[in-house]
């Protein structure tokens, strides 16, 4: 039986970028995951993904979080920014998100699940969202942002796999 | 910075360690979906769903997943969940199956489905109680939850069949159903 989860491609920065695409995301598969490791190069940058090169409204979210000290659920409607987080003075640690899309190249609006993992030694935050592209449209580029004049730190990973059901 | 697929699409994945075992339609005309049969050569099972149900009226329905054809009262549960304004944490215990939230009724606005990623944890285990865990919910622009949920089946037969029951009503055709099995190394 052949290996049904696959990368399909990866990118560690070896120069600091604000943008991160993946283009030409072949519809042969029944979900995809994103995996991205993040730094930031200063400061505080908000980061974010989007589909199609869709920048219009057509995102939401529901989300719950926890920062250590409280708990928390919020929601975003018909926004622009399919938000993550907010990686404020993180040059040196780490931030984990992972995107599931569930039937990307399905005929139904793109529900994915998302998770944010950010401890930076006594801060940070854990974030899980259910998020709404409202395409029927199937997947093909998928681009990762920081906010502008912003950018990702060298060594940020970024890998996309594809996972077929029989 | 772009990537192109074709010119820098990495090598496939080692064959086995993560493979489909079996895939389902909702058919618009039932409620009940079964995996059965599950071979005992994994260490994890994973199911991802895309799902709706076909109850007119609006909100966020559940299903409800049962191993093994049990419906005794030899499950428990946990969650956490948000509606986008409030945290929410429950429990329940001696119940019939675990109940996972997270898609949405016939009613609420056409190509909304909910998502679920179900992991069952050393399923075949003849020492232990069978443990899952849940992330799932769904959006509807303006409303919607998401849910962590734990789930516990006392029992420690080894999983070999899931079922995951709409409660009563049915799935939409443009609901599906996947099962996967991990393996670790040999």
């Amino acid at each position: 039986m052949p290996g049904t989860y696959e990368p399909i491609a990866t990118n560690t920065l070896g120069t600091a970028v604000q943008t991160v695409t993946f283009s030409s995301i072949p519809a042969t598969y029944t979900d995809l995951r994103l995996v991205v490791t993040i730094s930031a190069t200063s400061g505080t940058i908000d980061t974010w993904g989007y589909f199609n090169n869709d920048t219009a409204t057509n995102y939401s979210n529901t989300r719950i979080s926890g920062t250590g000290a409280a708990a928390g659920s919020a929601r975003t409607a018909n926004t622009a920014q399919n938000y993550d987080t907010n990686l404020s003075s993180i040059t040196t640690a780490i931030c984990l998100i992972t995107y599931d899309i569930l039937s990307y190249a399905g005929s139904t609006f793109k529900t994915h699940l998302t998770t944010t993992s950010m401890d930076k030694n006594g801060s940070g935050v854990v974030l899980k969202y259910v998020k709404l592209w409202r395409s029927t449209a199937a997947i093909n580029r998928i681009d990762y942002t920081a906010a502008a004049s912003t950018t990702f730190a060298v060594g940020s990973t970024f890998t996309l796999y594809g996972i077929k059901a029989a | 910075m772009i990537l192109g697929i074709l010119a820098s699409g990495g090598a496939g994945a080692a064959a086995g360690d993560f493979q489909s075992i079996a895939t389902a339609n909702g058919t618009g005309a039932s409620g009940t979906i079964t995996f059965s049969s599950i071979p005992s050569t994994y260490t994890h099972l994973q199911l991802r769903m895309l799902t709706r149900d076909s109850f007119v009226t609006t909100g966020v329905d559940y299903v409800k997943l049962r191993f093994n054809s049990d419906t005794g009262t030899n499950y428990a549960r946990h969650s956490l969940s948000g509606d986008g304004a409030t945290p929410t944490s429950n429990g329940s215990v001696s119940i019939d199956n675990i109940l996972l939230y997270g898609h949405p009724l016939g009613n609420n606005a056409a190509n909304v489905m909910g998502g679920y990623i179900v992991d069952i944890l050393d399923y075949t285990n003849a020492t232990k109680n069978k443990t899952i865990k849940s992330f799932s919910g769904c959006d509807l622009n303006g409303s919607g939850n998401v849910y962590l949920t734990s789930g516990l089946w006392l029992n420690t037969n080894a999983v070999s069949t899931i079922t995951i029951d709409a409660g009563g009503i049915f799935f939409t055709t443009s609901s599906t159903f996947a099962l996967y099995g991990i393996k670790a190394a040999a």
